[in-house]
Formats: C-alpha cells, structure tokens, sequence
C-alpha cells in the first residue's frame, strides 16, 4: 500500500476510534477541530509573513528615497524579520496542493543570481544551461530568451513575473524572498570563509550610484517586493475560514491530517535534513546553503522546525507575542497513544535544541556556510546533529501511522469506478 | 541527455566479466523469462484480465485516470507536472529523490575549481547538468535559437568493418563502433583552454502531405551536418544521429514491467502476418555483463536506469562514475589535448570525479518521478479520439497496459497497472525516420516504440510541441505522419480519416 493510503485508511479508523470510542480525557478533540485550528495557524502565519513583509516593503521604499547605511541596515533586519513567520509556515507545504502550486513563486532556491544583477568576475559569464545565467535584467533593457527578444525596459510586477523560470531553467529565479536578498545584501564571495555579502547603498544612490543602473535596480527591488505583498495577500485569503486552502483541508477529515502529517515529515526529512543541509554537508559546497546572501540559513532552518513542531501541538506565537493555542494532533495522539505523543514531542524538541546549538555557533564562532566546509568536522558535526534529529523525528511521524495499524488495512472499493482515482491492487 | 550507448571504453571492463560468464555470449534471447516468474496462477489470470486491450469506448476504463498505478502525481498540473516523485514513496525515499534532484540540477564545473566536489566537467562535453537537456524533466527540442543547441546533440557511430567487429556486435558486446577521433558523440562544449569538437547544423525542407480530406500539411525534413570541426574529418563510414532529450517521468515503472510481458509482444518474423514485426533487443548490463533485454534509450540500448544514467554522465557531461571510471569523458586516444586536460578527481573523495551516493542518488531519482494523472478521461471527444486510435492499430505497437512485477526492487514500482503505451520493442519505422546507425540489435531504420503517457502536457511543460527523436515534428499531427515501415498502415489510417475523428484522436493524445 502506498504512504498516503495507509495514513488515509489509518486515519478513518483512527478518527473512528476517536469520535465514537469513550475516551475519557479530551474526548472533545475531533479531527474536525485539530484542522479548523490547523487552518487558523496557516492564516496566522501568513498574516504574520504579509505584515513582515508589508513592514519589508516601507523599508525599501525607504532605502529607495534615500539610500544610506542606516536606511540597507532598516532594509536588511526587516527583510530577516520577515523570514521567521514566513519559515515557520513552510510546514503547510507538501500537503497542501495549493501551497506547493504558490510556493515557488516566493521562496524558490537556488538562484542564479546573474539574471539579476551585476555579478562578480569569478561567477563566470556563461552557462549552457541557463541562456540568462548572467542576462543582468537591471543592467539590459532587452534580453533573448531562446532566440525572443523580451523587452524589460520598464521593470515592473508583471515583467518579473514573465522571467520567473525563463527558459525552463528553475534557477531562473527572479521573484521572492531569495531576489530581495540578493539585492539587498549581493554576492557572497567569501566561500567557506566568514562574511555574508557586501552590497554598498551607493548601489541605490542616483547621484553617486555604484554598480550602474541604481534606478533600474531600484525599480527591481520595490517590484519584487510588491509581488511579495501581493503573492502572501493570496496566501492569506486561502486560509481565511471561507478561504479555498481551508476548504480544501476541511473537506476530508482523513486527507486534512494526512496533510498535516505529510507536511511534517516531508519537510524534516527530504526537504530540510535532506536538500538543504545533508547536500551541503555532501558537497561541502557554500552555494548549497539556503539564505545564501544574508548568512542567515541557520534561522531559515530554526524556524522550519519551529513551524514543524506547531504543526504538531498547535501552538504558534504570533509575531506580536500573542500565543495561540488550540485542538491538535498532539491531543489526538495522545488520547490514543500517550507513550508515543510523548515520545514524538521529546523527538521534536530535540531537533530545536540541536537547531539552537547551530544557531548559537552561527551567531558566536562561524556561520552556516562555514560548518559546511571541508575540514571543519566541529562544524559539520553540529550540523549533522541537526539534520540527525529531523530524521529521527520523521521516525515517530511514521510511528503515528504505525501505531494505529496501518500495514493490514487495504481500501475497500479500490477495484470499483465509483473511486475514479483507484489504483489495481 | 536522454538518449545513451555503450561505451567503447567499456570494453576492458567487460571483457574481464565476459570471460568469467561465456555461456550466455549466445545470440538469443532464450535466457530471458517467457512467462510470468513473479505471480501465482490466479494474479496470472487478473493481470491477464485487466491488460486486455478495451472494447467499450463507451466510457472511460477502470483505473485509467492513474496512468502510473499508485506511483501516479495528482499534483495541480502547471509547468513542474513531470517534476513530482511518486506519491507512494517513503519519507526516507523523499529524501533520496531530493538530494538526486540537486545532483540533478547541479552545474559542473571545470577542474580545477574551489568546489572539489564539484569539479571535473569535460573536458568536452555537451550539457554541464542534467537539468540543462531535461528541462523541467521533460522533453528537449532542436535548437530554434542562436544559442540553445543544449538539448539535442548527435551520436557517432560507423558500422563493423571487420569479421571480428561483426561478432562483437552478434555477441552482444559491442553495439557499433565509435568515429576514431570524435568518440560516441559530437560535443560541441570544452572546457577554457580546448577546441570544442564542432558545430552541429540543421537544415530543413518543408514537404506538403495532403491528407484524405485534402487538407494539406508540411512536415519539416531534416538534414543534419557538422561544421567548425575542431579535430579534422570524421571517418568517412561515421553517421549522425540527432537526439533530444526525452521526458523523465515513469521510467522506474517502465524497469519494472516483467520481460515475458514485453516478450510476449514481440514477432520478429511477423508470423501473424499483421504487417508489424517487435524485436526484443538484447544488451550487456554495463557492470556485470549480463544479457538483458535492453528497454531505454531510443533504440532500446540500454537494461536499466542506473547504465543510461552512468553513461550520461560520462559521455555527455564528462563526468566519471562509479560505473564509467572515465573522468576525460568522451575524449580517445586521438585527441591529445583532450586527455591532457585536469580531471576533477579527488583521491580523498575516491578514484572519480562523482564518487558513489551521486550516481546512485541520481538513478534513484530518474526512477521515481512521477507520471501525471490522466485528464478528461470521460470527455466524449477524448473517448472517441480513444477509440480512433485503437482502431487505426496504433495500439499495435502503443500497447497501452501492463502490470508491473510484484518482485520489483522497489516497493513503489511493483504490482503497478500501468498506461505507457508503448511495447518498448524495436520497430522498422521506415527510411523517412531512419538515422542509418546501427545501435545493437537495432539496425538503421529501427526505432524503439516511445511511451506516450504524459505527452499532452507537452506544451504545459516545456512550452513546445516539438515530437520525434530528434525534434522535427512540430506538433502530433506531423509527429504521426512521419511514421513509416511497420506503422505505414496506421498512419495511412490517420491520414484517412475525416477532420472531426483525426481531432478526435488528438484530443485523447492531449489527455495522457
């Protein structure tokens, strides 16, 4: 049987059990009020994301009309503020379609940043794989993408949106988080070395401009902020109650936790333990390292696994201080299993203690692109530690499933056209 | 790139292997299984029962929507629908599929570099990632600009000249014979500081073809030639075959369908007299020397993901593996400059410059991304686009079901009913698609039978509707005129038909 049917079948009975069984302590906790709350999060979160980033976008227009030190420094700490909320919904990625469709669009990763902008010498000048590996939008008002020539004369929303993945190529990135940061903070040409990148202001000084075309790039960076707003506004109206998101979550008891479990284990194992760090760690390579310009990874990945962790309890706290709390999967597990909600919760604070060694290390002694680095085996231990504890976490995730007995269960009505979607077994 | 050989380099490697096995250097496929070794009698009878073609085009069939079986993608179908694992792999599987899909992407670059790990490009080479031909791990096409020939390159090969470089062919250890100084393919990459091989050029002929009801449409010819060549003539007996990189999906599934299954299709002496022969083709597993039947690449050259895979990554990114220890690529002994050239291995990591979990990781990946859900199965107009097809015998060759082994290496994979529409057999296509090159058991006018599934999200994709090996077909319609040989009747019954069942028949190829 595949994953998602087994947690599909282990959830209709589990629901089953819970709804019609006496259970005596929180007996009131149904699988309906675990995603209706798990929906309220995801609005939280991406309210919280919008307002960051609305904050995100006062800050560049500030930067904008008059560039300065002070005004990047503004720009730069709002644009790390806005990566918490934002990092801690991530876990509503994988289970939700609507998510997954939407993500790209603002947090796709790795870039090639020369589409962009101005990129040093050593990043080379050209790719076979990517036509537009350093097209330099901000420096030329033409560009051909496969022989076409795309006029980018007036950089807006709209013509970013058009070179989003031009030529096929996702790194192709010329939206979201990741193009804010890069012209925000600029190449990180240290390696494994200490330092992130080192933008001056003077890049969006008209008067004194550094690197050419400062109103070009400006108008970059506030249409690529704008989007942002506008991209996370959609996110928030998909999780409002009436919100399609919601719907979506809310239509099937049974798929809605398999959603939230899917996104649990999907985001520990493959994505974060395993694309974002255990790469790294394999190649040793400083490109690997997700906030690449800001050397801010080590909060990236913290927050991740913030959000993993509220996924399971419920708990969030707002970017205002204001805590949240409601029916979770925790009280579900527990009411069924109480040694292995327990056993799940010790798992997932581990990883957040290891998350904070490594944030502690990226704060005091080196940052995340240096613990990659060859010969540095402190380094690359704090971060397999972390990456071990995500593993391991994922285990219990899969114990949930395993716990309620899920290798015998077959669907029935799988060889029956009523079930358009069944498979042959 | 999609489409992979052989190595000539391989030989020293195989022939240790072919002398400790010598019994099976024999020219049958007699080693191969003819019936189903993986289900008892009464699994024999249910998958004989649910791969019987359809007679009722009356509605959609049981199962159909699930092209994949279980390892099918319900993702929201946009630009990355060839990009999703299956859905029914384990976390721990994710895991490997991500990292595969990094390496995937991953650019190479030139030794030496400051990223060891990364290093050891070419020296000559056509794609510097796997990613740059499988765009959106879908299908390339023939360079329309100035600068994108990426995902399309020729393969050299000339014929045996000798009576022993016939037997190597018969005994299944060579397919053909590299061009003595260009090697297998045509690189028109090199690393600073070494001439590229050349340039690949196309010229096409437009070729009116009036159809039954009179409407007439063009099909481009293509003639294929190589300029700026960096290294002097190519042997005179030397071919060009053009390739382009196919789509990626369902490959793990099309590993795992048993081999009397694709046998069971096969009629090399046409005894039933239908007009259409199918030849199994036999091949070498690279590694172990092992005759298998040969299922990938567009002539069936290759038994599994993990030898097409190798073999990309030497001969078309100049990568060693593992399993292709050649860290100079394609470069022979002719090309001097070539072999002087820095190679990107690094003894701590291992003896090449992509040392195991990569290749592993990267064939792990190739074998798990999913096929898409079908679409509008039940629209009308799809149902008798279905029925035309049948009935026009492109099913003949398009088989459209299988069910794959419960012993699959994979979990995933096994036990799957699976909608690829294709016999995965050698069939004489006719001289408008011939290449001429021999590769193996398939001779110049031989083509293995292309899955269809997933070939309406073409233009979803990758933002074209360029078909065929090597890109000529503009859209489905040119695509299926440019069958010949044994699909002359078929495509002599599209021909035929009147616009509304031709449309008709389009529609359901845009619905896979």
């Amino acid at each position: 049987m595949t994953r998602k049917t087994l947690l599909g079948a282990a959830m209709a009975l589990f629901a089953a059990s819970t709804m019609f069984s006496s259970m005596p302590a929180r007996a009131e906790t149904t699988p309906a009020a675990v995603l209706k709350h798990y929906a309220e999060l995801a609005q939280a979160k991406y309210e919280d994301s919008l307002t960051t980033a609305q904050a995100l976008d006062k800050a560049i227009d500030a930067l904008i009309a008059k560039p300065s030190d002070a005004t990047l420094k503004a720009a730069k700490a709002a644009w790390i503020a806005a990566r918490v909320p934002y990092q801690q919904s991530e876990v509503y990625r994988f289970g939700n379609p609507i998510v997954d469709e939407w993500e790209g669009k603002v947090n796709a990763w790795p870039l090639d940043e020369g589409l962009i902008d101005y990129v040093d010498a050593s990043y080379g000048t050209e790719s076979d794989e990517n036509a537009l590996y350093t097209a330099n939008v901000i420096a030329n008002p033409k560009l051909k993408i496969n022989g076409e020539e795309i006029d980018v004369t007036e950089i807006t929303p709209e013509t970013l949106r058009s070179l989003h993945e031009a030529g096929e190529i996702e790194a192709n990135v010329a939206t979201g988080y990741h193009a804010i940061e890069f012209l925000l903070w600029g190449q990180d040409l240290n390696g494994t070395e200490a330092g992130a990148g080192k933008r001056p202001y003077t890049d969006y000084d008209k008067a004194n401009c550094t690197g050419g075309n400062c109103d070009r790039r400006a108008a970059y960076l506030k249409a690529a902020s704008t989007l942002l707003v506008a991209d996370l506004g959609d996110m928030v109206k998909a999780w409002a109650p009436d919100g399609e998101a919601t719907k979506n979550v809310e239509a099937d008891g049974n798929a809605g936790l398999t959603a939230i479990l899917t996104g649990m284990g999907s985001l520990s194992y493959g994505e974060l333990a395993g694309e974002r760090m255990k790469l790294g760690l394999l190649l040793h390579d400083p490109e690997e390292e997700h906030d690449c310009f800001s050397d801010n990874t080590y909060a990236s990945h913290l927050n991740d696994a913030i959000g993993i962790k509220s996924a399971y309890t419920g708990e969030y706290t707002r970017v205002d201080g204001t805590k949240m709390k409601g029916p979770s999967l925790s009280d579900l597990v527990a009411a069924k299993d109480k040694a292995l909600d327990k056993e799940i919760k010790g798992k997932l604070d581990a990883t957040l203690t290891a998350m904070n060694v490594m944030k502690d290390r990226a704060q005091k002694v080196e940052a995340y692109d240096q613990m990659i680095g060859e010969n540095n085996a402190k380094g690359n231990a704090v971060v397999q530690k972390a990456i071990d504890g995500l593993i391991d976490q994922t285990k219990s995730i899969e114990r949930v499933i395993a716990s309620l007995d899920l290798g015998k269960i077959e669907l029935e009505g799988s060889d029956s056209l009523d079930n358009p979607d069944a498979v042959f077994k | 790139m999609g489409a992979f050989r052989a190595f000539p380099y391989l030989l020293p490697v195989l022939s240790g292997a072919l002398v400790l096995v010598p019994l099976i250097a024999t020219g049958s496929d007699s080693q191969l299984p003819k019936a189903r070794t993986d289900l008892n009698p009464k699994d024999v009878k249910r998958v004989e029962r649910v791969t019987r073609p359809t007679a009722d085009f009356s509605k959609a069939e049981q199962f159909e929507t699930m092209s994949g079986g279980a390892a099918t993608t319900k993702a929201i179908v946009n630009g990355d629908a060839f990009s999703h694992f299956s859905p029914n792999i384990t976390f721990e599987e994710e895991q490997n599929f991500k990292l595969g899909n990094a390496l995937f992407t991953k650019l190479w670059v030139s030794s030496p570099s400051s990223t060891q790990a990364s290093d050891g490009l070419g020296p000559l080479f056509n794609a510097r990632a796997c990613q740059s031909c499988h765009l959106k791990d879908g299908r390339g096409h023939p360079p329309e600009g100035a600068a994108d020939a990426t995902s399309m390159f020729l393969r050299l090969a000339r014929p045996a000249r000798t009576d022993e470089e016939r037997e190597a062919i018969g005994d299944y250890r060579k397919l053909n014979f590299p061009d003595a100084v260009y090697g297998e393919q045509f690189q028109d990459l090199a690393v600073p500081g070494l001439a590229s091989e050349g340039k690949m050029e196309i010229s096409y002929e437009e070729i009116p073809v009036t159809l039954g009801d009179g409407e007439v449409v063009s099909l481009r010819k293509p003639t294929y030639s190589v300029s700026n060549l960096g290294y002097g003539p190519l042997e005179g007996d030397v071919t060009l075959s053009p390739r382009i990189a196919p789509p990626m999906i369902g490959m793990g599934l099309i590993q795992a369908i048993h081999e009397a299954d694709i046998l069971a299709n096969a009629d090399p002496d046409d005894k039933d007299g239908d007009g259409i022969s199918g030849k199994a083709a036999l091949v070498r597993d690279h590694m172990t020397g092992e005759l298998k039947l040969g299922r990938f690449g567009f002539k069936a050259q290759n038994a599994s993901i993990r030898d097409q895979s190798s073999g990309a990554f030497t001969g078309d990114i100049g990568i060693s593996t593992p399993d292709t220890p050649f860290s100079h690529g394609d470069c022979t002994k002719a090309q001097a400059a070539c072999l002087a050239m820095p190679t990107g291995v690094q003894e701590r990591l291992g003896p090449v410059e992509a040392p195991d979990p990569v290749l592993s990781l990267v064939t792990f990946y190739s074998e798990n991304l999913a096929v898409p859900a079908r679409r509008d199965i039940d629209d009308p107009t799809v149902l008798k686009g279905k029925e035309m097809f049948y009935s026009a015998g492109c099913t003949a060759c398009h088989t459209p079901k299988f069910v794959t082994r419960r012993d699959a290496g994979n979990k995933a994979h096994a036990f799957q009913l699976i909608w690829p529409y294709s016999d995965f057999l050698l069939h004489d296509m006719g001289e408008g698609l011939a290449d001429g090159q021999q590769v193996g058991m398939a001779n110049g006018q031989e083509w293995r039978t292309q899955p269809l599934w997933g070939i309406g999200l073409t233009k979803t994709v990758n933002n074209h509707t360029f078909f065929l090996h090597d890109g000529r077909a503009r859209n489905l319609t040119e695509a299926i005129l440019w069958h010949g040989g044994e699909a002359e009747a078929a495509r002599s019954a599209f021909a035929a038909m009147g616009k509304q069942d031709r449309t008709a028949l389009l529609t359901f190829l845009e619905s896979l």
